[in-house]
């Protein structure tokens, strides 16, 4: 376990800062501009895809006489999920999901409403999620948890006020602040993926006397929570010989089944499955033993719903691997994770890169 | 400061937003209202002639007024048969407002930071998954989580929210700061909306903020006998015995009541909402009847006039549903006429609830002006 | 305009099966842009223009296949089984008439219904072509057919089937019309992509915009409306402008192309409307995801009753939808 060095508390202050960023999918800009200058520092070049993606290249030290050095891309994806507006009714104002949801958490929840232009000067707005009493909705609605299409934002606001400050297609994100649980724990809203962008901007902090022999991408994603595009189109541009995709896994929270989930603070997860080339899984696990970092493995018998997906397809295909950090109650404003394993998470990052040199893909073969 | 011009109606000061935001931030399930009971006694103690704190925790406060008074007529005495109407005394108003919420107490240690728990009061169960929340006199921070939506079907996420599946969370580490009994209540810190508050428990923080600027500023003609209650939200427990102590003439109840004013979704057919209670801008909300009171019509009819004569906005709540600590109060010793008055707020015993500010501040000046033209008569005509 | 949507209707072209629909289409552009192209799939690609300073590559596309039905088994008395091709609802068929590509019509029906009041599933129905038997049937196994309804013109609205997307076809030909006749000058080299297969899984869009390789993507297609009787909740309706797309089911609208073509609509007087699609798809999603990645948005043009034998839609929708390409096409997109 890393010591408390001034890496590591700036490492917390950015995921703190990140937390309270709106940065629904396709619409990123904010949190993408904190991240750059967070990055700008710790890489020598930094781009944005077409898409929107952070780009940002360690590169290797001694650069290959002839072609490019191999190169490695990390992918953590900085999208949140959220909602957007479909309508207005009497001042109040219908949604529709970004990203999947779960209806029962929506009642009563804090929001802000952020206008769909990111260079509108309106203002963001605050607003509650409300559900109407059930005489007021139709027979079919009734008698059960409340559909997202019939649950209403109240901004306090007139509804003149309302025609005159919201538009359709404006978006909605959920406005939980974080929550601190001592030095260990952490909760709020979009810590899936913001935990593995802050390990992945520890591990470039980690590296920043370190000399590579790689090129190393570290790639801060757009979209992965509804429709992978920058994880499909950044690989595609970049061609990488290696890619990791960070997400967060399902950590042991009330209500979910102990064999479907890993315990939080206990360490991280490394995947396993089609998804995942099986030579970087094994590299990553003896690894992580030599570090003393704590792991399990996750069983992914299908696609890993998480970059991997598409980073493993792009053009030629690149070997994948899938890094999992547990999460409690994913995909609602009060998710917790502990901060030990972000770190540990970046600490694995950083000594895989650094690890990499002219031999490293003869080792990344099937059947081996 | 209220203002005490009868007929004046001025703003919302900004020292009466910050009482109410302090009030609402402050966390004071039923059982455990200590922590708006020292807000409370500090901010009335400099004005009250007596103080007690009874034997369930209500704060009962005495302000004698300032007109002629005959002789004999302590405040706190046993009810006299002698009514004031017919000896000229003061009126002795007893005005309450109950400073417990809803909220929940931890009832199991489930290991590794988990708690299972249970409501206190009429908590609305929809309003939980996924919600932050505060634990005993420290405000530990924890959380009501929901499994990940990836783990469930359609059909799971349909059905209504199972209490039972639920728990409070305090994180693995933090295990040791909480413990069974513990209250916790929500999250929700006092935000201002435009023309709007948010925030938990405006019910019934609001009604103790008005009797707090009341009780400091009270109209001269009344002897107001202040009657901070406990447990309302679990049966009208403090009111009950407040009453029965302060034996009063007759009772304002200042409360917070449901506005269900949102637009019908069932485009089936042009229905009209008719249910709403009460809206938001329409001014503080007199009760007529609900399930535990009907209001003695004399004191209804005199709120009414003075709401014209002074030209304050003024709803009539819909009668059904509902109770307020009048119902306790009335049935009383040998009855005590009562009715009770109600900001309106939405989303009441939900995380976060909402009422428009010109409500609240209307609410005040009404109050004030309800109780300044209060004369002895006013009980001389039967019910 | 009419007459022009009218003739592209009436063509049977379901996915996989466009040609037809392609002839009629090459015809009416290939002496308005150049380079007239069909790829391996069957999508038709026309160039106008070239990249000039501060101009880039945009690739629009509207897709000229509909839904239908393909043969799957003729019995012994030449009644035809069939399954579907793209989002064909059972509610939609019963009593219907079906035209095949080779020009034969039928009429559906259906097997004994058990409950009268739900429509049957695809397996207990077929399609009649009045054959005497299976000897008589001249439908094969593999055949193709589209729904079978005449144009029906009410004034300012138009009923017809496959208005899904000829509509959206129509106004990409107008569009090209009114460059080519007003003279227009752009900074942009515009691809019109007239693309197959987009109700199976917009596949002709994928391959499309692969080839071309385009800065910035637009589909032209149609999108529901909330404005009939109990419908499902959506801001848009019929006769109250074009739609700019902001998201549907399969991508979330650029908005930086958002702001461009909200920009130009503002700036023309052009009506238009805010769009949030919850079910449904369009080329943009294909186009938005290709190689490097695509800034993609979607111009939709209101329909009711959409993948029914009857969709309907309003001219004035259509002719706006032009005017709004004409004024966009023009200005130049910021991608910052």
């Amino acid at each position: 376990m890393p010591a408390i060095t001034p890496h590591t508390t700036q490492t917390i202050n950015l995921l703190k800062k990140l937390l309270s960023e709106p940065g629904l999918s396709a619409y990123e800009d904010p949190v993408r501009q904190m991240i750059e200058a967070a990055w700008q520092p710790l890489t020598d070049e930094i781009s944005i895809s077409r898409l929107g993606s952070l780009h940002g290249l360690r590169r290797a030290a001694r650069p290959p006489s002839e072609g490019k050095p191999p190169s490695l891309l990390l992918a953590a994806h900085m999208d949140a999920i959220g909602l957007m507006v479909t309508g207005v009714v009497d001042g109040f104002l219908t949604l529709t999901e970004v990203g999947g949801l779960d209806q029962r958490i929506l009642p009563g929840q804090r929001v802000i409403v952020h206008p769909a232009d990111p260079r509108s000067s309106r203002q963001d707005l605050p607003g509650i999620i409300v559900r109407p009493p059930e005489y007021l909705l139709p027979g079919q609605a009734r008698g059960k948890s409340t559909p997202i299409e019939y649950l209403l934002v109240d901004t306090g606001l007139t509804p003149s006020q309302v025609e005159e400050q919201i538009q359709v297609g404006d978006l909605v994100s959920f406005a939980q602040p974080p929550i601190e649980f001592g030095e260990d724990y952490l909760a709020g809203h979009t810590l899936d993926n913001r935990v593995s962008v802050a390990a992945l901007t520890f591990c470039l902090e980690e590296l920043q006397n370190r000399s590579l022999a790689w090129d190393v991408w570290a790639v801060a994603t757009t979209q992965e929570e509804e429709t992978m595009a920058g994880a499909f189109t950044s690989a595609f541009q970049l061609r990488p010989s290696l890619a990791v995709a960070i997400d967060v896994t399902f950590g042991d929270g009330a209500g979910s089944s102990g064999h479907k989930t890993f315990p939080i603070g206990k360490g991280i997860t490394l995947g396993w499955g089609p998804n995942i080339h099986p030579a970087l899984h094994k590299t990553f696990a003896g690894l992580a033993d030599r570090l003393e970092i704590p792991w399990k493995l996750e069983p992914v018998p299908r696609m890993s719903g998480t970059d991997a997906y598409g980073l493993q397809v792009a053009a030629e295909g690149i070997p994948t691997m899938v890094i999992g950090i547990p999460l409690r109650y994913m995909h609602t404003p009060v998710e917790m994770a502990s901060i030990k394993d972000i770190l540990r998470t970046g600490r694995l990052l950083a000594e895989f890169a650094a690890s990499l040199d002219q031999n490293t893909m003869d080792r990344i073969v099937w059947d081996a | 400061m209220l203002d005490t011009t009868i007929g004046h109606n001025p703003g919302l000061t900004e020292d009466q937003l910050l009482l109410l935001e302090r009030l609402c931030n402050a966390c004071a399930v039923s059982g455990n209202e200590s922590e708006v009971r020292e807000i409370v006694l500090e901010q009335v103690r400099p004005h009250a002639s007596q103080l007690k704190v009874d034997a369930l925790g209500n704060v009962l406060a005495v302000r004698e007024g300032t007109g002629s008074q005959p002789e004999n007529s302590a405040a706190l005495s046993p009810s006299s048969p002698v009514s004031a109407a017919s000896t000229g005394r003061r009126l002795r108003v007893m005005v309450a407002a109950h400073m417990d919420e809803v909220g929940f107490m931890l009832t199991y240690d489930d290991e590794g930071g988990l708690f299972r728990f249970e409501m206190v009061g009429g908590v609305d169960v929809e309003h939980l998954p996924g919600k932050p929340v505060q634990v005993g006199r420290d405000h530990i921070p924890a959380l009501i989580g929901m499994k990940p939506v990836h783990h469930t079907k359609a059909e799971e996420r349909q059905q209504k929210v199972d209490p039972d599946n639920l728990r409070i969370d305090v994180s693995p580490g933090n295990g040791r700061k909480v413990k069974v009994g513990d209250w916790a209540a929500f999250t929700s810190p006092f935000m201002r909306l435009g023309p709007s508050f948010c925030a938990k428990a405006l019910d019934n923080r609001l009604g103790v903020a008005s009797l707090v600027e009341l009780f400091k500023s009270p109209p001269p003609n009344i002897d107001l006998l202040a009657a901070f209650t406990v447990q309302e939200e679990v049966g009208l427990r403090g009111a009950t015995v407040a009453a029965h102590a302060l034996s009063p003439d007759l009772a304002l109840v200042l409360d917070c009541t449901s506005a269900r004013d949102l637009p019908v979704l069932d485009r089936s057919g042009m229905a009209e909402n008719t249910q709403y209670n009460t809206r938001l801008g329409l001014g503080p909300a007199v009760y007529v009847a609900d399930r535990s009171t009907l209001s003695d019509p004399r004191l209804v009819r005199h709120i009414l006039e003075i709401a014209k004569k002074e030209s304050l906005p003024c709803q009539v709540r819909q009668p059904g549903g509902g109770g307020t600590d009048a119902g306790a109060i009335h049935k009383q010793l040998a009855g005590v006429p009562s009715v009770s008055i109600s900001v309106p707020a939405r989303y009441l015993h939900t995380p976060s609830s909402l009422c428009r500010s010109e409500d609240w501040k209307n609410t005040l000046a009404l109050v004030y002006a309800v109780l300044a033209h209060l004369t002895p008569d006013i009980l001389a005509v039967e019910r | 305009m009419k007459s022009l949507i009218q003739k592209l209707v009436e063509i049977p072209g379901p996915s996989g099966f466009e040609s037809q629909v392609r002839e009629v289409i090459r015809k009416e552009v290939e002496h308005l842009a150049g380079n007239a192209q069909v790829d391996n799939l069957g999508n038709l690609i026309v160039s106008w223009g070239e990249v000039k300073a501060g101009g880039l590559k945009i690739l629009l596309a509207a897709h000229m296949d509909e839904i239908g039905l393909m043969v799957t088994h003729i019995d012994e008395r030449g009644f035809v089984r069939f399954t579907t091709i793209g989002g064909v609802r059972p509610v939609n068929l019963l009593g219907g008439r079906v035209r095949f590509m080779s020009g034969i019509q039928g009429v559906i029906g259906s097997e004994r219904l058990s409950d009268a009041s739900k429509a049957p599933a695809f397996e207990h129905m077929f399609i009649d072509v009045g054959a005497a038997g299976l000897a008589d049937c001249a439908v094969n196994v593999g055949d193709v057919a589209a729904f079978e309804r005449p144009f029906l013109d009410l004034g300012s609205r138009m009923v017809a089937k496959s208005l899904d997307d000829r509509i959206g076809v129509a106004v990409l030909i107008e569009t090209l019309r009114e460059l080519d006749r007003r003279k227009i000058e752009s900074p942009h080299q515009l691809l019109f992509v007239f693309s197959v297969q987009e109700e199976v899984g917009v596949r002709g869009a994928t391959t499309a915009a692969y080839g071309i390789d385009p800065d910035v993507g637009l589909a032209v297609d149609v999108t529901q409306t909330g404005d009939t009787p109990n419908s499902a909740r959506m801001d848009v309706s019929l006769g109250k402008g074009p739609a700019i797309k902001l998201r549907d089911q399969g991508m979330l609208a650029d908005p930086r192309v958002v702001r461009w073509m909200l920009a130009a609509a503002e700036a023309n007087r052009i009506p238009y409307q805010r769009e949030v699609l919850e079910r449904g798809n369009t080329d943009a999603e294909a186009i938005q995801l290709t190689r490097s990645g695509v800034p993609s948005g979607c111009l939709s043009i209101p329909c009711r009753y959409i993948h029914s034998p009857s969709e309907m839609v309003d001219l004035n929708d259509a002719q706006n939808a032009v005017q709004l390409l004409v004024a966009l096409l023009q200005q130049a997109i910021d991608l910052a």
